[in-house]
């Protein structure tokens, strides 16, 4: 045993005197970082970097069999799927992964806010962090693209669509992020190389940057109510606190970061084991339809922004308010550099974090139910409650049949199912007078199109008749009180509307 | 931050070592080497430039006018398709690679309004290109991905397009229905906005030609 120990002094000081790394390494392991910085809310930086390793790997392996052309994606992926073993669990992994990563990623930018760490000296790895968010979205979309299935073509026809709205040079930039004018075989080359060299090398060495900062500068204590950051006197006092209530980097805050990596790394294995690959959907064939594409997690909020912007506002949004996020992320360090850290006095900061997050929720959670859309099978595969059509009489039951196989179904639910583009109809003739409903079938408006040219006057009788079935039992219908009084007076009332 | 005074020794520590050489070996020496390398870093340049232009001539190869990606490509017999009918017809990209796959299947909508009438919609909905779907029992397109909807005509009905769907040229040539195809319809290329306070009549989308 001793020889043993001896040989490998041996060999690691032969090593040594040519690496020359052991006053680097322990330099930056037992670095003293101040006591209270070594705290379960720390350790969501390097969970990001232990999630990227992951991906790198499981990348590489599904590398192995993936063929990124455009005639073979789809196939090797269901190969790697269906035929490899373990095939579908790698690439559950990496799609897991790649869920994980955006998230940490966010998590990690939200409590560096909070907790004011991208003050001053801290600016740059800020600035440095926020390319790194855009990095890891640039990875998470090309990544999606390269499934290159239903969800991959017309997600990646709203990108598109989106660059095709910049002025003057909105067509370039199409043919240049397509390679082609369609989305098509050389489309799909380009974000493999962006997806495994371009943006992978770009992280690497902006992670480099952002972690030889975090070193070199420190990590940032943990804020005090009152204890104020001046650019003057901070360094001092920083290296006060490490010095005098500090504790080596290693093991002392690291332990923590090692179980939470180690956390993270079994979630995303149990998630890709119980849930499984994503996809690929359909195979990306453009002539197929019978689609509903949606974009992936980090994406389905912009998918819901997008269905409730105005008409007028959405080129000016799409092109500005990138750019405006963008520029409004880097500029946090540079506006706040000094003052106030913690959270307990910045009533703006977290209000207007607190903010971001209840609006990403919603956005993201309207857009998996996508209220907005139509339901495309809704009109011949929903079945109409038969409380609605007992006792009904022809005519009613003619309504029904019209309110099915004109497809207003698709967007109006009954009986909680439907559409929801339009409201529920259940209780509609409380809401709406027969005149009310024949004109609004007719003309459309708001979100609705107009039936009147698809419609024959008899259709419409129908479907108002069946439509002024539709209220509870104990609420009676909507009426005219001008046609009411003219009923009264015994005069045969017209339909006044105009 | 333990180690900041260090990096402060090493700093002077340089600084010094070339103060020496420089005593040693006179200003004329040192300001030749500094020169010697501005030259070495003006070759790179150059050499970087000449190289750089063929690199971004390559990188920029797919830019190119939006007619040289088009051709006229035939739908198949005009008579074939029944007049007041919208039909769903597919056709290959004319400009493809072997490797491109299913992807250059293209599909359109084919309306035929009379005798040698024709209007012929690109799939992709006006508001961000998601493929459109026909419902001939209620003469409507709907969008499947944010609610967009247009009637027969390809006019907006409602939903957040700010237009009409994106139609094709199209002529007739020996009884054969052709359509200038060849390029994926966006804001772009085919048409500039078209206010919606004022809607397409009669069906002729101005987005044409
Ligand atoms: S893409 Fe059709 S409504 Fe948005």
């Amino acid at each position: 045993m001793p020889g043993m120990k001896q040989s490998a002094k041996q060999i690691y000081n032969w090593l040594e005197r040519r690496l020359q790394v052991e006053g680097p390494v322990k330099d930056a392991v037992l670095h003293k970082v101040p006591r209270n910085t070594a705290s379960w809310w720390y350790v969501f930086g390097s969970a990001a970097f232990t999630l990227l390793m992951l991906q790198i790997v499981t990348g590489i392996l599904l590398a192995l069999v993936y063929v990124p052309s455009g005639a073979e994606a789809w196939n090797s992926l269901n190969i790697l799927n269906h035929q490899v073993p373990l095939g579908w669990f790698l690439r559950a992994v990496h799609a897991w992964g790649s869920n994980f990563m955006v998230a940490v990623v966010f998590i990690h930018m939200a409590q560096v806010f909070l907790f004011g760490a991208y003050k001053f000296p801290r600016e740059l790895t800020w600035t440095v962090g926020v390319f790194l968010l855009l990095m890891t979205l640039g990875m998470a979309f090309t990544g999606q693209v390269l499934r290159f299935d239903q969800d991959a073509y017309w997600g990646l026809g709203i990108g598109v669509f989106i660059l095709s709205r910049v002025p003057i040079a909105g067509g370039s930039l199409v043919h240049l992020l397509l390679g082609g004018p369609t989305i098509a075989g050389a489309t799909l080359s380009r974000c493999f190389a962006l997806h495994v060299f371009v943006i992978p090398g770009t992280l690497l060495v902006l992670v480099a940057m952002h972690v030889w900062m975090v070193l070199k500068l420190g990590i940032n204590e943990w804020p005090m109510p009152g204890r104020l950051v001046r650019k003057e006197t901070y360094i001092e006092e920083y290296n006060k606190l490490a010095h005098e209530d500090g504790i080596p980097f290693v093991p002392g805050a690291f332990w923590k970061d090692l179980v939470f990596s180690a956390a993270v790394l079994a979630a995303v294995g149990v998630c890709a084991a119980v849930f499984g690959p994503s996809g690929p959907s359909g195979q990306p064939d453009p002539s197929i339809t019978q689609t509903v594409p949606k974009p992936d997690f980090p994406f389905l909020w912009i998918y819901a922004v997008l269905s409730y912007l105005p008409p007028s506002m959405e080129t000016p949004f799409i092109l500005i308010a990138p750019i405006l996020m963008i520029a409004g992320l880097l500029a946090v360090p540079f506006v706040a550099s000094e003052g106030e850290k913690s959270w307990h006095r910045r009533p703006v900061a977290v209000l207007a974090l607190s903010m971001v997050a209840v609006s990403w929720a919603v956005f993201t959670h309207l857009a998996m139910s996508t209220p907005w859309s139509p339901h495309m099978s809704a009109w011949s595969g929903d079945t109409l409650p038969v409380k609605y059509l007992r006792e009904a009489t022809p005519l009613v039951r003619q309504g029904a049949v019209i309110f099915q196989a004109k497809q207003c179904r698709n967007c109006h639910s009954i009986g909680g199912h439907g559409g929801e583009r339009g409201p529920a109809l259940d209780a509609v003739a409380t809401r709406m007078t027969p005149d009310q409903m024949r004109y609004k079938v007719v003309t459309g408006g708001g979100n609705m199109p107009a039936y009147g040219k698809n419609l024959a006057p008899a259709e419409i009788e129908a479907l108002v008749s069946f439509l002024e079935t539709l209220h509870p039992k104990n609420e009676p219908p909507a009426f005219d009180p001008s046609q009411q009084a003219n009923a009264a007076t015994a005069s045969t009332g017209g339909s006044g509307r105009p | 931050m333990s180690d900041s005074p260090k990096k402060q020794s090493t700093g002077p520590d340089i600084h010094t070592a070339s103060e020496q050489a420089s005593d040693r070996e006179g200003p004329a020496v040192v300001s030749r080497r500094w020169l010697l390398l501005k030259a070495g870093v003006a070759l790179n340049g150059l050499v970087g430039l000449a190289l750089a232009v063929p690199i971004v001539r390559y990188l920029l190869a797919p830019v190119r006018k939006d007619e040289s990606y088009k051709s006229w490509i035939s739908l198949g017999a005009a008579d074939s398709f029944p007049v007041g009918e919208t039909r769903l017809v597919s056709f290959k990209n004319p400009w493809t690679q072997p490797w491109d796959g299913e992807t250059d299947n293209v599909a359109a909508y084919v309306r035929k309004e009379g005798a040698s009438q024709f209007t012929v919609f690109a799939i992709n909905c006006a508001h961000l290109g998601c493929p459109v779907r026909w419902f001939p029992q209620s003469q409507l397109f709907m969008c499947p991905c944010h609610g967009g909807v247009y009637y027969a005509d390809g006019s907006r009905a409602s939903g957040p397009p700010e237009r009409g769907l994106f139609t094709y040229e199209y002529k007739i040539i020996g009884g054969q229905l052709q359509i200038n195809a060849g390029q994926m319809p966006s804001l772009s290329n085919t048409a500039k906005l078209v206010n919606i306070a004022t809607p397409a009549k009669d069906g002729d989308c101005p987005c044409r030609g």
